[in-house]
């Protein structure tokens, strides 16, 4: 059994009367990639400063690797490399003595830490651009000089705060898949957070969601999606002409319909099984003409929709 | 000293020489001295050639920094004009600074203690303005070896030294206002104002309210206007401007002998001659303290701000 490398209890924050975090519980094992996915202001900084030990929780207790992370906050964080959200350099200093900086606070010595920081530099594409200042660094520069930055120390546990928050899709690509083959390689235990659930899907082994400071979901993307739609695992988008509402009636009586939505350019079929021959015959048989009939399947949009219904 | 504060140091020292801010100030400074000794230079060469008494008792090598021929202020009224803009200008967006330029967070996720952050800060302004200030009065004391053809004897450089290790200090003071005011408003544009207000206030508004507070009756009994001129001075050495230019009077002009009023009844029998080294000494040691408590309470409360600010904001 692979141990538990980040450990959250009952993990509680309180900004005034508002709980930014409630009563959270997680456990993130060795070596995984884990997602946190909730909207803006769901309480996913807030968790991961907590777990850093930067901001001390109102109740509860953080454990990393053992450590608990309100109380010996330096010994965490020699051990948790961390990329926060909108990451910031100094930009006077060159990608590589920003670096160095952070290694020589890691307590490396000035050999080493060139050489492990010019790897990593090669590592995450920043070879070329290692004695340049920071200042002229583009955003997606900027994103993988912080995840070396997050790596320099050699962590077993890295956190990224919304790493894709600002780069345009390929760039963003490009990141996710840097981050994936980090962690094979290293075997490192990665922890994400994002807003974007299905930029994050492919490369988290399990994602949490996370709405209004409470974890209301976690396992795999399959698990959620059949946790959540268990009851109607067949959907069909049906399209005809003329659209009437008559025809709702018409589709009810279909033995295994559950539900008919009307949408603006097509009927959504909700069924227990699988109905689409069914469905077919009784439009043409009505005498309407046939124009598009496909199963739906759930995204993880949906996923997410689902979730967030009613939140936002 | 623990590994990361060192480093620190070594950054934020790095950080203010190559920052064009404080070039430009140090240059400023740097000028204006220059311009102020060299007219002075010339005014003492003249009265020099004059003088009846032997050379060592003029104290020639303090006067440089002194004298003024009218035209130009002296040395000392340019550097205790101009010294706490060096040190609010050299801390005002210490923290916000960093919390703007997101790097606070950065910094703090490393295995480092926080204090480390808001002392390096500190620890390394002081120590370049340390420096800064010893090589300009060096830089100076040779000038006037090569204008008058004669070495400063023991005792001036020794006062010199106590004098600009004395101005450091009080740089120190508007060092800590500057990261007190930089932690506590979250636009370095904002700590900036406030404490440039804080300085123009000291600097030429405390005296004016302070008179109109307790003007001095000169008319009225020894009694009362003795009373009111200690009350007057009690108010003013709030300020730390009024203990940087008593510490700087002491230390540069050997003759003056006390600070507060004196009665005649305790002048009376007194030799008109210059207080020794350690004399000047004594004299300003409450006002050294009161300059080192200033910045201390001022850093304290910034620590503690500090400590107790949330990384979020």
């Amino acid at each position: 059994m692979a141990d538990v490398v980040i450990e959250l209890k009952g993990l509680t924050k309180i900004y005034g009367t508002q709980p930014a975090v409630d009563h959270l519980d997680l456990e993130i094992k060795r070596g995984e990639v884990f997602g946190l996915l909730g909207p803006n202001g769901a309480g996913k900084t807030t968790t991961i400063l907590m777990i850093l030990g930067l901001v001390e929780p109102t109740e509860g207790e953080v454990k990393v690797l053992g450590i608990n992370s309100t109380r010996e906050p330096l010994k965490v964080k020699k051990w948790v490399g961390y990329l926060p959200e909108d990451v910031g350099f100094y930009e006077d200093m060159t990608g590589l003595e920003n670096l160095k900086l952070t290694a020589a606070l890691n307590g490396m010595e000035e050999k080493e830490a060139v050489k492990a920081a010019e790897e990593l530099l090669e590592k995450v594409g920043l070879g070329e651009a290692k004695d340049k200042k920071v200042g002229a660094y583009s955003r997606g520069m900027r994103q993988r000089l912080g995840l070396a930055d997050a790596l320099i120390k050699k962590p077993q546990i890295v956190i990224l705060d919304e790493p894709t928050l600002g780069l345009d899709p390929e760039g963003m690509k490009e990141f996710l898949e840097l981050i994936k083959n980090l962690s094979r390689e290293g075997g490192m235990t990665v922890l994400l957070s994002s807003h974007h659930l299905h930029q994050v899907q492919e490369i988290c082994d399990r994602v949490g969601i996370f709405v209004k400071g409470k974890l209301i979901a976690k396992g795999t993307v399959s698990e959620l999606a059949k946790e959540l739609f268990s009851t109607e695992l067949y959907t069909f988008e049906v399209a005809v002409n003329p659209m009437e509402d008559d025809l709702i009636s018409k589709l009810m009586s279909v033995e295994g319909v559950k539900k008919v939505e009307k949408e603006e350019k097509a009927f959504i079929v909700h069924a227990e099984k699988d109905v689409s021959a069914e469905v077919a015959k009784t439009v043409v048989k009505e005498g309407y003409n046939l124009v598009r009939l496909m199963p739906k399947s759930y995204g993880l949009d949906d996923i997410y929709h689902r979730y967030f219904e009613g939140v936002q | 000293m623990r590994h990361s504060l060192r480093v620190l140091i070594k950054k934020e020292i790095a950080d203010h020489i190559h920052s064009w801010r404080f070039n430009i100030l140090l240059a400023l400074i740097f000028l204006t001295a220059l311009a102020s000794i060299y007219t002075a230079g010339m005014a003492i060469r003249d009265a020099v050639s004059k003088a009846d008494t032997p050379l060592g008792d003029l104290y020639l090598f303090l006067k440089v920094f002194t004298v003024s021929d009218g035209r130009l202020p002296s040395f000392i009224t340019f550097v205790g004009f101009l010294a706490p803009l060096l040190g609010i200008g050299m801390a005002f967006d210490a923290i916000n600074g960093e919390i703007n330029r997101r790097t606070l967070v950065r910094l703090i996720a490393q295995p480092i203690y926080r204090d480390d952050v808001i002392l390096s800060k500190w620890i390394a302004a002081l120590l370049v303005i340390t420096v800064f200030f010893l090589a300009l009065g060096f830089f100076v004391m040779g000038l006037a070896i090569l204008f008058f053809g004669i070495p400063p004897t023991f005792e001036e450089v020794m006062r010199i030294i106590v004098f600009l290790l004395a101005t450091a200090l009080y740089v120190g003071v508007w060092l800590s206002l500057g990261i007190l005011f930089s932690i506590y408003f979250r636009q370095p544009a904002t700590s900036l104002l406030a404490s440039i207000a804080v300085w123009l206030f000291f600097a030429l508004f405390y005296d004016m309210i302070v008179n109109i507070l307790v003007p001095i009756d000169t008319e009225g009994p020894a009694q009362i206007v003795f009373r009111q001129m200690q009350i007057h001075q009690y108010l003013l050495r709030i300020s730390p401007t009024t203990l940087y230019q008593e510490v700087v009077t002491t230390l540069l002009s050997p003759n003056v002998r006390s600070l507060g009023p004196l009665t005649v009844a305790q002048v009376v029998g007194a030799i008109p001659t210059p207080l020794s080294f350690d004399q000047s000494l004594l004299l300003i040691w409450p006002q050294i303290a009161g300059l080192v408590a200033l910045s201390v309470f001022l850093f304290a409360i910034s620590f503690t701000l500090f400590m107790r600010q949330d990384i979020r904001h």
